[in-house]
């Protein structure tokens, strides 16, 4: 992979002083990332919220935008952290139909 | 099984619409109910079960998760997860009637058995190592079978190595390489007869190739999927008994399985075993006389996983495989965010350091 010479996150032109509504441009990122964090952001900004490619953080009284991007960001983590542990643990289980595919 | 879901969960399938296709569990949407983020709630209804696994396929629901989420996976097993291909061609001799170019490209798509996990990736063009790099060669060259029958057409009889296959590529070990795969079948092809050029006597293919690591988003040859597809778990409600009259029309407006019959009253209901195999063809709603016995669905937050592993992984590991990227993201992400934020603090809050569009 190239080397990183590009900021991973930047605050794009347009922010308010206090932070409380910024957005941001996360850098060699798709929708993957995007949608899932624009939902995840979803579950705890109160209203209102828009998502473009760069991510959009608008916050009510004054609250950091920043930190709710971080908390999302720490909540997705948890969410694949879940999903790993039940998906590894069904595994484990066994209970599911094996079979066996020709090339 | 449970029959019944939360009217909220469904997505509603009518005869020329779909509606409620949005999910509505966020703050503020449901007057004095909470919808905000709560680990416990998510993992109390969260349910990951694996239905069928084969060595080149598994299929699982993921069931809890909102549509970007199951998304995120589906597109970073896809385009994210690594595998190892063939990027450089060095080409010593090429006489055969494909271009250069062309027989490149198809040995670039040759699916390889490398664990990924064993491989670097490589900085830039020119850092070349045992790490990052698995170097093949490729040396045939095509010449008449002197015992061929006489009159024979046949170019298995007439020649021999006639056609350039995946099978020739010849793995030169390099560095610590022979300790690293000990134990594992040498790097090569996972399928030795893919034909990548035809040859006739005096023709020949002289090349050394570079494998290196790399992501489906850069090029589709290093997807270690063949799909990775998910569709939503088709909910079916007969809200009026069907008369034992109309049950086989009944059942067939379905797919195979899916509607059961009792032998004994004639009655249809659905097989909530099976469900799952229903297509939603929507069939049902095109005769009258059923319009008003059911209710068609999905269930907006169950997904239905279906994976084909191309062989680099096996079918299980795709998905943790796919939570390691996604979390390794996450992670860059959240320190390049605090470190920004720090940046910011530092300079004082009313002059903040923003970048033009």
């Amino acid at each position: 992979m190239a080397a990183e010479s590009v900021p991973k996150i930047k605050l794009l032109e347009g922010a308010s002083a206090d932070l409380s509504a910024a957005t941001f441009q996360i850098h060699d990122e798709s929708h993957t990332m995007g949608n899932a964090l624009r939902w995840m952001l979803m579950k705890n900004v109160p209203h209102p919220s828009e998502n473009v490619i760069n991510v959009r953080i608008q916050m009510y009284d004054n609250i950091s935008s920043f930190d709710a991007l971080i908390s999302a960001l720490d909540n997705l983590d948890h969410l694949c952290e879940s999903i790993e542990d039940a998906y590894l643990e069904s595994l484990r289980a066994g209970r599911f139909e094996r079979w066996e595919e020709q090339h | 099984m449970s029959t019944d879901f939360n009217p909220r969960r469904l997505v509603q399938v009518g005869a020329e619409r779909v509606s409620n296709v949005s999910s509505t569990d966020f703050p503020g949407h449901y007057p004095g109910e909470d919808h905000s983020w709560n680990l416990q709630e998510f993992r109390r209804d969260l349910r990951v079960e694996i239905q069928r696994l084969s060595n080149r396929s598994i299929e699982f629901d993921l069931v809890g998760v909102d549509a970007s989420i199951a998304n995120a996976f589906r597109r970073i097993m896809i385009a994210e997860v690594p595998t190892i291909c063939i990027e450089l061609v060095y080409i010593w001799n090429n006489t055969s009637v494909i271009a250069d170019e062309v027989l490149s490209h198809r040995l670039g798509l040759v699916p390889l058995n490398v664990d990924p996990a064993l491989m670097q990736f490589k900085a830039n063009l020119d850092s070349a190592t045992d790490h990052n790099t698995i170097v093949f060669e490729l040396d045939i060259t095509c010449t008449r079978n002197p015992g061929a029958p006489k009159a024979s057409e046949n170019p298995d009889e007439l020649y021999i190595n006639h056609e350039v296959l995946s099978g020739h590529l010849r793995w030169k070990p390099a560095g610590d390489q022979l300790t690293v795969f000990e134990g594992l079948p040498a790097p090569g092809p996972t399928n030795p007869n893919i034909v990548l050029a035809k040859l006739r006597p005096g023709q020949s293919v002289r090349m050394e190739l570079h494998a290196i690591k790399g992501v489906g988003k850069d090029h589709a040859k290093f997807s270690p999927v063949a799909t990775a597809s998910y569709r939503l778990l088709p909910h079916i409600k007969i809200k009026k008994s069907i008369p034992p009259s109309l049950s086989e029309k009944f059942q067939k407006c379905f797919s195979p399985g899916v509607v059961k019959i009792d032998s004994r009253t004639g009655s249809a209901s659905v097989d909530e075993n099976n469900v799952r195999k229903d297509s939603v063809s929507r069939e049902v709603l095109r005769h009258p006389e059923f319009v008003d016995s059911v209710e068609l669905s999905r269930v907006r937050d169950y997904f239905l996983f279906n994976v084909e592993s191309e062989g680099a992984y096996t079918p299980e590991r795709l998905l943790p495989e796919a939570l390691k990227v996604m979390r390794e993201k996450i992670s860059i992400i959240k320190n390049a965010t605090q470190a920004l934020k720090a940046q910011i603090e530092g300079t004082g809050s009313g002059d903040v350091d923003m970048v033009d569009t």
